[in-house]
């Protein structure tokens, strides 16, 4: 591979980070703008910040948004977890590659689907929308990643470890705990963040399946939006931006470290 | 001191294979600690073990050889309990072992991949099924000290197994195996990951350990020469069924069927039909306008009916004139490989069968004057052949 440095490569890279990352870039920058408009530069303050601890309405959605988000990535990675033992230990049964594709198929689903699909069916069986449906939604969608994630990594797991441990005297259940779940811990707390940051930055499925009551940040922030943008928005999402960075490069951390012990 | 305990461990293994005393097999009065009977393993249609029956004494250290494919791992997870029979059973002291999980059995396993927790440093690898035992933690904490002594890795003792060379890990998991104080222990491919030189230091010292330890060993191996090495006896495998069961030199010198000969070293095979019998000596027409051959066996055959002499290269000599030897055949040199210890030649008999015959080189010059396309003739004893009825 040739690595060396050159004026073409260096320019390629610029722009695309540039495209990628300039809007981010000025949104964060523009959360500590002092100015009331957004678009005029009028010197350095954090008081949108501030500002934002005193909205109700911003803080009941962080709230809620917070609470969705939990129940959604630890009920998601429990259930994508078995879904992914399932998938890679039980050999080959009846259905199996009607199974997987059934598991991976809301990956590829649009949004706008999955929502109105799941609220007709809040509907039809009478469930009342609130925040009990918004988690039921993001836990339907939320844990075909987790099982991507999970199993992926139970893919290289060496079966014969657990044999070892059984062999030595471990039960079957002693076996799981003691040595395979260290083993894919990281797999495990990855799809948690994964999901985590998935549900917290969902609108499409919250706002077909939330009701009254029930509001969550990024449906929060978009109502906001249509009556214009304030510096407060500005200052939310980048709260928001960092909590989902800060997920996803743990998450990816994780899964590096992984590998290293993989290479036994 | 280290030196010295490594030495004097592999001195001792070497007698004890070849203690002509250490039959067990022989006598009548030995129980065995495992008696497999008639044992038949289905996946499916396909029959990976068929109907075999295999006693294995205390203090042996057995091999299952065979080729990939034979049957020789699906039998070692039936003695772990990893798999269980279709059919038969397998006794362990007149224990039936049917039912009994991994967990519950006497019984070790050194996995191939050595199977060591990466979470676990060496120590705790150890410690592991001592743990699961329930042994107080200071029992505990001998003993592993015991095994990494036994394996010469104490320094090692808080390492993670990703920070070891493939040679310890090998320890590792052997000394994990032995932790429990297994009456049996099996070791699938023990060695197939180490490198050739590695690997035959390991061979001895892994016979060192067994006598020590005074457990009973049983290594599935594809590796002939290591299953010669180590064990005291081999059970070769064909297709799900034992070809032969004995000792090394009877599996070299006195192969069962052609394929065992064929399958343990080089041999010659030269197919014929029975023309007499004298005591054990069988004769065989092998081509017309030739000389019978002759060759030992204790089978009885008929006379006409067809017969197989096997012998092999290095006890064929190579002649410039016709020799005195009973079994002399004219032949064309048609190569010759030189391999530093030993010279193989490989002389094209009238019938255009090829036979290899093996020099060993004495001298330091490997020339004896024989050279590509000469007429030469290869002989050997009538003791140095056996004939095969299969």
């Amino acid at each position: 591979m040739n690595t060396r440095f050159s004026w073409f490569n260096a320019t390629s890279v610029a722009l695309g980070f540039a495209f990628l990352y300039i809007p981010i870039l000025l949104l964060v920058i523009f959360s500590f703008n002092e100015s009331k408009l957004v678009t005029v530069w009028g010197g350095f303050s954090t008081k949108w910040y501030s500002a934002l601890l005193q909205n109700e309405a911003f803080l009941d959605a962080a709230w809620v948004t917070l609470r969705v988000a939990l129940i959604t990535a630890t009920v998601a990675t429990v259930l994508g977890t078995m879904a992914a033992l399932v998938l890679v230990r039980s050999g080959r049964f009846k259905g199996r590659t009607l199974f997987t594709g059934m598991v991976y198929a809301p990956l590829v689903m649009p949004e706008v689907i999955t929502g109105l699909s799941l609220l007709l069916l809040f509907i039809a069986i009478g469930m009342d929308r609130g925040i009990v449906t918004i988690t039921l939604a993001h836990i339907t969608f939320a844990m075909c990643f987790a099982t991507v994630v999970i199993s992926s990594r139970l893919v290289t797991f060496d079966r014969s470890l657990e044999e070892a441990a059984e062999d030595l005297g471990a039960s079957p259940l002693d076996a799981f705990f003691s040595v395979t779940l260290p083993i894919i811990a990281p797999a495990i707390v990855a799809a948690w963040l994964l999901t985590f940051t998935l549900s917290l930055d969902d609108l499409v499925i919250a706002s077909f399946t939330s009701g009254p009551g029930a509001t969550t940040l990024p449906m929060k922030i978009y109502s906001s939006v249509r009556l214009g943008v304030t510096p407060e928005i500005n200052a939310l999402s980048t709260i928001l931006i960092s909590v989902v960075a800060l997920g996803v490069i743990i998450a990816s951390l994780l899964g590096k470290r992984a590998d290293i012990n993989r290479e036994i | 001191m280290r030196l010295s305990r490594r030495a004097s461990l592999s001195r001792c293994s070497v007698v004890m294979v070849n203690d002509p005393n250490f039959r067990p097999w022989d006598d009548p009065n030995t129980k065995p600690l495992i008696d497999i009977q008639n044992v038949t393993k289905k996946f499916g249609d396909f029959t990976a073990i068929d109907d075999l029956s295999l006693k294995i004494y205390p203090k042996e250290f057995f091999a299952i050889l065979g080729p990939s494919g034979c049957g020789k791992t699906t039998l070692m997870r039936m003695l772990g309990g990893f798999d269980a029979p279709t059919k038969g059973s397998i006794l362990l002291e007149g224990q039936d072992l049917t039912g009994t999980s991994p967990a519950q059995r006497p019984v070790n396993m050194m996995f191939q991949s050595y199977a060591l927790f990466p979470h676990l440093s060496v120590g705790e690898n150890i410690a592991f099924g001592l743990k699961r035992e329930k042994m107080p933690k200071a029992d505990i904490k001998i003993r592993v000290q015991e095994m990494l002594e036994l394996v010469q890795l104490s320094e090692l003792e808080k390492r993670k197994p990703h920070q070891l060379s493939g040679g310890q890990r090998q320890r590792v998991a052997l000394a994990r195996a032995l932790a429990k104080r297994p009456k049996l222990l099996l070791l699938d491919e023990p060695l197939g990951a180490l490198d050739k030189k590695l690997r035959e230091a390991t061979q001895f010292e892994l016979m060192g350990i067994q006598e020590q330890l005074g457990c009973t060993f049983v290594i599935v191996t594809h590796d002939q020469e290591e299953a010669m090495t180590v064990s005291s006896r081999i059970a070769v495998m064909d297709q799900g069924e034992i070809a032969q069961v004995a000792p090394p030199e009877t599996i070299y010198e006195a192969p069962a069927s052609r394929y065992v000969a064929d399958f343990i070293g080089d041999v010659n095979i030269i197919e014929g039909r029975v023309s007499t019998t004298k005591e054990n000596a069988v004769f065989l027409d092998w081509h017309e306008n030739e000389v019978s051959l002759s060759a030992l066996s204790d089978q009885s055959f008929t006379i006409g009916s067809t017969a197989w002499l096997s012998v092999r290269p290095e006890k064929i000599q190579i002649y410039k004139e016709p020799p005195q030897t009973n079994n002399a055949i004219a032949g064309k040199v048609l190569d010759i490989a030189y391999l530093g210890n030993v010279s193989t030649y490989h002389v094209e008999l009238s019938n255009g069968q090829v036979i290899k015959a093996q020099e060993t080189n004495a001298g330091r010059s490997a020339n004896r004057g024989i050279d590509w396309e000469q007429s030469v003739w290869v002989g050997w004893s009538t003791d140095a052949g056996i004939v095969l009825s299969q």
